[in-house]
């Protein structure tokens, strides 16, 4: 009897999960639907055959080249991440090893600065940007990406970190490891999944960064959230030219996830079960 | 060997003079049908003039608005023309924000240009943007259904028709609702055709003295009729449509009228995308009768900023995009019904324009029925038809069109929408130093 629940409660949580995934994937389903109709079927109604015309993904790389805005968003999302993790992992390794009766208080000070809307300091940003002539260009917006994130990956790492006991650090210590050794050959390598995962989430994030992307930004280091931008219109129904912008936009970051789910979710879900 | 060395030193010296002649300019515009065709275009003007390069940013329209405005306001330079609406024109022209259209060319003809939308986009008799396309707001109609109610639409309507006509051609069991309007909030969605609307029943923004008047019986009025219209012959949600939305009921046979801008006319009647393609008639905006029209008058225009490195070689390329010149390179490529409306008087006199638009009268006596600089059937202190051109509107307006809307939606009566849109407009008001 005992059984029998358990199968039919693995049944009834596999099929929420189920639900619950497709609820979630469904409105990146229908716009990549969506982007295999004709304007005229995308406004008739909800359909989810679509009569699989390409003529809208035709329109939209005749109307802007896709490929420029792609490679700047290559470059940002792993510019900044490289950078984020350059600055992070030695910070969150200072903070989860060495911890003084600060810590705590400067973790939290850096995840504050993620409170604070991105539009408040807008001007200010856009005066230092335009005055260091860092306007439009890919190394302004790589450091401004790799800035804003930086809370999250150092929060992220040193969560990480504090799962490695000390004790391997000191053992490493009396065999007479260096500080760079010490993190090169013993802290690396029992981090790397923690790394992995905050670099692929970091990357993703820089990817659909869409404020800063589009505002200090006008053609040389526009990525392809200016891209998507460009085929939303006030006046005019071009759903599937839209659909299909955002499509080609987010095709990349989807593929990247789809190979990396595992390490994604073994990353995301080190440390949360003790 | 020398020689060679030479000649090489000298082509590389004059490729790079050659390269350091070549001048960008970069232009942020919008994605409506018409600014997109003008890119596809651009050949034409790059060859007249080689040592120009365009580059493009387009943009949604809100988020444009939001990036030029930042970027004029800090001086960033990062753009060199601008498309901007017949708000913000007078705004920037003030604050010098924008550089006069002086050097338009001799063959420009600026005298041309529609006396409505000029006078939008002048100050002080100077022009600061050059109109790429305008347009106002009329009524658009089903004919095979005002036929089946018995009625035949006037050229110039009254609202009470208009109520009448809903009425009688409202079927909620077939999915047809008398009329459509916009309901969504926002000073640029259903606070454009309610002010608008609002003229045309005697009400007003501000008095003389900049007091807001949402307490006097005209606004009461104007939004009890639109609530009550809307709830009795409007479609379902109607506080979340805007222009994309009924366009898309129009198009699929929901909608006996709908009241909006123009240049929609252009999409209802396209039998790609139209279901009702063949079965649209238009008429002016209506009225109360008391000698203004609910229509709006808004031009999409290039101006350059007072920021720019490139004044010279921008005013050249404002100059092509918005010429006779343009016009016919459209016309030869893409036919006359493609050709930007609302600008020139010159094309509304123009044979073939006529026959290959049907609307294109009545678009042109829309846009002449409205005068931004005499809005009002009472005397204001403002500019703008469907707007107030001081630099508070975009906000303010966005607050009392989400009153509105909730009137519209049922979450509040029209006399507490109303009220609290008074409070809101003094408070501003007070607050940027029109009223003590």
């Amino acid at each position: 009897m005992a059984r029998a629940v358990t199968t039919q409660h693995k049944t009834i949580a596999t099929a929420a999960a189920w639900i619950v995934a497709l609820l979630i994937f469904f409105p990146i389903l229908y716009t990549i639907i969506t982007s295999f109709k004709s304007e005229q079927e995308a406004i008739q109604g909800f359909a989810l055959i679509p009569s699989g015309t390409t003529e809208s993904y035709a329109e939209v790389q005749a109307q802007s080249g896709y490929f420029k805005f792609f490679l700047n968003s290559v470059i940002l999302s792993v510019g900044s991440t490289i950078l984020a993790l350059l600055i992070a992992v030695p910070a969150a390794w200072s903070m989860a090893f060495s911890p003084t009766k600060r810590t705590k208080d400067i973790l939290m000070w850096m995840l504050s600065t993620k409170m604070m809307p991105a539009v408040a300091v807008l001007f200010p940003i856009y005066l230092i940007f335009r005055d260091t002539g860092l306007l439009d260009s890919r190394i302004g917006l790589t450091v401004m990406l790799m800035l804003i994130n930086l809370p999250i990956v150092v929060w992220m790492l040193y969560t990480y970190f504090r799962e490695i006991p000390g004790e391997i650090l000191e053992a490493a210590r009396m065999d007479g490891a260096s500080l760079w050794n010490e993190i090169i050959y013993v802290l690396t390598p029992m981090a790397v999944p923690g790394i992995a995962s905050t670099m692929l989430l970091n990357i993703i994030l820089a990817w659909n960064e869409a404020f800063w992307t589009i505002r200090l930004t006008t053609t040389n280091a526009a990525p392809l959230t200016a891209f998507i931008s460009s085929f939303s219109s006030p006046q005019g129904l071009f759903w599937a030219k839209l659909s299909a912008a955002s499509t080609l936009a987010i095709a990349p970051i989807l593929i990247m996830g789809w190979f990396s789910q595992k390490q994604l979710v073994r990353g995301l879900t080190f440390g949360a079960v003790k | 060997m020398k020689l060679r060395t030479l000649t090489l030193g000298l082509l590389s010296a004059s490729a790079l003079a050659f390269a350091a002649h070549a001048e960008s300019i970069t232009i942020a515009t919008v994605n409506n049908g018409d600014m997109v065709r003008m890119q596809k275009l651009t050949d034409d003007f790059t060859k007249a003039n080689p040592d120009i390069q365009l580059n493009w940013v387009t943009l949604e329209e809100n988020v444009l608005r939001e990036r030029v405005t930042t970027d004029i306001a800090t001086k960033g330079g990062q753009y060199d023309v601008m498309t901007i609406g017949t708000y913000e024109v007078p705004i920037w022209a003030k604050q010098s924000w924008l550089l006069p259209l002086d050097k338009l060319g001799d063959d420009y003809d600026v005298k041309d240009i529609i006396p409505a939308i000029a006078g939008g986009l002048s100050v002080d008799g100077k022009l600061y943007a050059a109109p790429f396309y305008g347009e106002s707001s009329f009524v658009m109609y089903r004919k095979d259904l005002m036929e089946k109610a018995g009625l035949k639409m006037p050229d110039a309507p009254t609202w009470d028709f208009i109520k009448q006509a809903a009425d009688k051609m409202t079927d909620r069991a077939n999915g047809v609702n008398g009329v459509c309007l916009r309901g969504k909030a926002g000073w640029g969605e259903n606070m454009a055709f309610l002010t608008a609307m609002s003229n045309s029943f005697g009400a007003r923004w501000f008095d003389e003295n900049w007091k807001p008047q949402f307490d006097q019986p005209e606004w009461k009025n104007t939004l009890q009729f639109y609530v009550d219209l809307m709830k009795a012959d409007g479609p379902e949600g109607a506080s979340s449509n805007g222009f994309n939305e009924n366009l898309a009921l129009f198009q699929q046979g929901k909608c006996g009228m709908w009241i909006d801008a123009t240049v929609a006319a252009s999409f209802v009647s396209d039998p790609k995308a139209s279901q009702v393609a063949d079965k649209v008639g238009y008429a002016l905006a209506p009225d109360n009768g008391l000698g203004k029209r609910g229509n709006w008058l808004w031009a999409w225009s290039l101006a350059i900023p007072a920021g720019t490195q490139k004044a010279d070689a921008a005013e050249k390329f404002v100059s092509w995009a918005t010429s006779k010149h343009y016009a016919e390179l459209v016309a030869s490529k893409e036919g006359w019904a493609n050709v930007p409306p609302g600008t020139r008087s010159s094309l509304y006199a123009n044979p073939e324009y006529q026959k290959a638009a049907p609307f294109a009268k009545m678009t042109l006596d829309s846009i002449n029925a409205a005068d931004p600089t005499h809005p009002t059937v009472k005397p204001v202190p403002y500019v703008g038809v469907q707007f107030v051109a001081i630099p508070e509107f975009q906000g303010l307006g966005t607050t009392v069109g989400q009153l509105f809307s909730a009137a519209l939606a049922g979450q509040s009566s029209v006399d507490d929408a109303l009220k609290q849109a008074q409070d809101a407009a003094t408070a501003t008001m007070t607050e940027g130093g029109y009223i003590k």
